[in-house]
């Protein structure tokens, strides 16, 4: 009941903040002071609402994908305004220029929300502090702020934020608020369960694909079958016959069916008859690998990065290492397939459904359909992962045209089938490493990528610890489309790099812990170049990960693979440790020591690198995807393979570097090194140096 | 289009829909029960599971034609209140990532507590076999485990 009473207020507030309340990020802006909306209620910023009856909400301001950043981000906001966590609710904001960047990418949200949202929570804070200083008239100084309470302790007295909240109101917002020590945290650190934890797990409505408006209709589109495909005629008769089926709407590259039902939506699509015209080439993923070969055999025209002289080094080396590394093109496969709503009718556009970049479909949408950006509303549910498939805003985009065309409120949904067909694939890549070794030193590096449309980056380590050497970038031009997807880069980088680094240890007999220490002393004392990464952040996760593994001690019947990796500003070391059953590798564990500043919330944080570690390993070991004529051949799950349950590592044990930075990346950064991880416990299991994505299809060709 | 009687959470529900109409699609386009979740469409990825007479079923393969007079349970009947021993773990623990997967992991992991008390972790390989992206896995086994030890969940 309390609730209710209190969401009628907040609306009431949303509604009047139109007329000027609600201060923008800039909120140290005098001109924009606080004013009273009604003698209920305190809103000091967009982030922030106190009812009169002390009820919290905080505005979760980035897209919710999986990264926790609902529960993340308010918990900043908390902290400073100093309320108790369980009185606190939270609502992910709708796109709203007021909120700044509310993009959900480059594990981006924390870092460089953290400063801001402290000064959001320690502004309300103050002016609350303030407002029982003057309701008491003793000296603000005497009173303090805890756990939604303003205290006087001289007198003893104590007054509800609820209570304060109107006369706050009132007040000017404070310049330069003061955040609290570190040490004084009280949330900030510990372990909170999702916001959204009970109505995930009673099954309560919260995604795009849950999203039911009156009068709105069910539709499933017909895009071409292969990159290069266009669409040519169009016969609807039967699909305009299947029960349920309202309408079929012709777009420029693809046919709309729209239906009651999202059934008869898909029979409908299924029963469009449509000729599709091959007007560019038909790609096969076996050309990309043999362009591949060549274009590296070639050489780059130019270098990425090119210290000493990798070539002359060659020239007094004990041995030269040559070895290449090969990566598929991979889906995104986040488990909410495809969905978007869009209501586009009268010159506005009503748009809901799942987007990583909900500023870039309004203006996407605003171009494409002509439509004013201020007639544009665009709202985000929680979604069903993302992985970086939403930073491209074609599934908004489209719902929008067929809504616009159809006169209708729509919800798009794809298929599996229609989401694995039409996306922006992880690029397939392919690594070539030279290396020069003395009997006990690595001389030389040289590293070239090329990969479908771009290739690697030069500047990660071991640059900056070795005086020779050198980094090549290509990209093959293709019409298979690519994007982002999960730590791009760097998820196939690190595997190629770590794994050959394993070799170079292998080699020169060098333990592989103490070898990378080795290198990350020199790139700290001597560094060559322009260095990228800090060494001591890298130098405290070996040691910390070596500590927790007990390094040089396996476990009898046990095999071990190191690798560690920066990324989005975190350092990552891992340790697995596997034994292999019928030719496959069990995991055991995985221990994994991060540097990623200091931690918000360290279940959502452990969870983060438990799930990346997991969903890196799931990428190296199983799915690929394979053009055959432009078209994708892995088009679910039966053929695009995903690890289960029996594949994932029994445990995973995370440990977070004590740290006083300010938090980094966290999304992404632990997914890197764990292929690498992999691959090096499987040398140490086998003997078999896996160079080649999936793991399951290269070990299986090698025991044959 | 046909008309049918189903028995869902313990309710009997009246639906006209076409006899191909996987189960999938009548929980959540004719019952609006949100809970169940599409994933794939043909029977991999467990995103759909609900209880037919108690046993872990992938709805978006079952036909409602085929459904009969069989109970079928949904996640927003797997307890009246919320606060079966599994949800109480999966949130205790903090289990979810995205979420999106999560109803399916619970009614699977429901009907293999039903079969098996205690599991073992080989059992917990054999029966979960619902695909997560966002790599819960770890948080899945340990809650599974940690509602086996709940007197309640028996």
């Amino acid at each position: 009941m309390e609730s209710t009473i209190t969401r009628k207020h907040f609306l009431k507030v949303s509604a009047l903040s139109a007329g000027g309340m609600l201060l923008s990020f800039s909120f140290l802006d005098k001109r924009l002071a606080a004013q009273p909306l009604d003698d209920t209620v305190f809103a000091p910023n967009v982030f922030i609402k106190i009812g009169a009856d002390g009820t919290i909400l905080l505005m979760a301001p980035n897209p919710e994908i999986g990264q926790g950043v609902k529960t993340s981000l308010p918990m900043i906001i908390a902290e400073e305004l100093c309320v108790d966590w369980k009185k606190v609710q939270v609502e992910l904001a709708p796109l709203d220029g007021k909120y700044g960047d509310q993009t959900a990418g480059g594990s981006g949200a924390i870092r460089g929300r953290f400063a801001a949202l402290r000064t959001v929570g320690a502004t309300a804070r103050e002016m609350l502090v303030e407002a029982a200083a003057i309701t008491w008239k003793v000296l603000r100084e005497e009173c303090t702020a805890d756990n939604g309470y303003v205290v006087h302790k001289a007198s003893g007295k104590k007054l509800s934020y609820g209570a304060l909240s109107s006369k706050a109101a009132s007040l000017d917002i404070p310049s330069k608020p003061m955040l609290k020590n570190r040490k004084d945290f009280k949330l900030i650190g510990t372990r909170i369960k999702d916001v959204d934890a009970h109505k995930i797990t009673t099954g309560q409505p919260l995604y795009g694909i849950d999203t039911r408006r009156e009068g709105m209709l069910f539709a499933m589109v017909a895009r071409p079958p292969a990159y290069g495909k266009t669409l040519g005629s169009v016969e609807d008769a039967e699909a305009r016959k299947v029960n349920g089926v309202k309408n079929v709407i012709k777009l420029q590259n693809s046919v709309a069916v729209l239906a009651t039902s999202t059934w008869a939506a898909k029979k409908g699509r299924d029963a469009l008859v449509i000729q599709w015209n091959s007007t560019e080439k038909l790609e096969n993923t076996s050309e990309h690998s043999a362009a591949f070969k060549e274009m590296l055999e070639k050489g780059a025209s130019s270098h990425a990065r090119n210290d000493g002289d990798v070539d002359a080094v060659k020239q007094n080396a004990a041995k030269i290492l040559n070895v290449t590394y090969e990566i598929p093109a991979l889906s995104h496969g986040q488990m909410e397939p495809l969905n978007f709503f869009a209501d586009v009718r009268d010159g506005k556009a009503v748009l809901y459904g799942p987007t990583q970049v909900p500023a870039d479909l309004k203006a996407d949408v605003s171009k494409q359909l002509g439509i004013s950006a201020k007639n544009i509303t665009v709202g985000v549910p929680r979604q069903g992962g993302g992985f970086g498939r939403k930073l491209m805003t074609d599934n908004g985009v489209e719902a929008a045209l067929i809504s616009a065309a159809a006169q209708s409120p729509v919800q798009v949904q794809w298929t599996r089938e229609d989401d694995m067909q039409n996306d922006f694939y992880r690029p397939a890549e392919m690594y070539r490493y030279s290396a020069a070794l003395s009997a006990d030193k690595l001389l030389s590096w040289h590293q070239s990528g090329i990969g479908i449309g771009r290739g690697t980056w030069g500047d990660s380590y071991v640059a900056g610890a070795l005086t020779n050497y050198r980094s090549d970038n290509q990209g093959l031009k293709s019409n298979t489309p690519t994007g982002w997807w999960r730590a791009p880069g760097a998820n196939t980088l690190a595997f190629a790099a770590e794994g050959f680094m394993d070799e170079v240890c292998v080699e020169l007999k060098k333990d592989p812990v103490a070898f990378r220490l080795e290198l990350f002393k020199q790139a700290k004392q001597d560094p060559v170049g322009k260095i990228t990464y800090t060494p001591d952040k890298y130098k405290s996760v070996v040691e910390l990960v070596a500590q927790m593994s007990n390094w040089g001690t396996t476990p009898s019947g046990a095999y071990r693979g190191f690798a560690t990796w920066f990324s989005f500003g975190s350092y990552v070391a891992q340790v697995a440790e596997i034994k292999m059953v019928d030719g496959r590798p069990k995991i055991l564990k995985v221990f994994c020591a991060v540097n990623c500043g200091q931690v918000i919330n360290l279940s959502g944080a452990e969870n983060q690198v438990q799930g990346a570690i997991v969903d890196g390993i799931c990428h190296a070991m199983f799915p690929k995807v394979t053009f055959v004529n432009g078209a994708v051949a892995e088009t679910n799950f039966d053929s695009y393979e995903f690890l289960r349950m029996k594949d994932a590592p029994l445990d995973i044990e995370v440990k977070f570097v004590d740290s006083d930075d300010a938090p980094t990346g966290l999304g992404e950064p632990a997914l890197p090194p764990v292929a690498a991880a992999l691959a090096n416990a499987l040398y140490a299991a086998t003997g078999k140096r896996i160079r080649k994505m999936p793991f399951a299809e290269s070990l299986r060709q090698a025991g044959s | 289009m046909a008309k049918y009687t189903l028995s869902v959470n313990d309710k009997m529900m009246s639906v006209e829909a076409d006899a191909d109409t996987p189960l999938l699609w009548v929980l959540r386009d004719h019952l609006n029960l949100l809970g169940t979740k599409f994933g794939c469409g043909i029977s991999e990825c467990g995103a759909c599971t609900v209880h037919v007479n108690g046993n872990a079923v992938h709805s978006c393969y079952i036909p409602i034609s085929s459904v009969g007079d069989n109970k079928i349970v949904t996640i927003e009947g797997l307890s009246a209140n919320g606060d079966h021993p599994l949800q109480q773990a999966w949130e205790e623990l903090d289990v979810s990532q995205c979420g999106y997967c999560q109803a399916g992991q619970l009614m699977a992991a429901a009907a293999l507590l039903k079969n098996f008390p205690n599991p073992s972790d080989e059992q917990i390989d054999a029966n979960i076999t619902n695909i997560c992206r966002c790599g819960t896995h770890v948080r899945i086994r340990k809650a599974i485990h940690m509602a086996a030890e709940k007197p309640t969940s028996k």
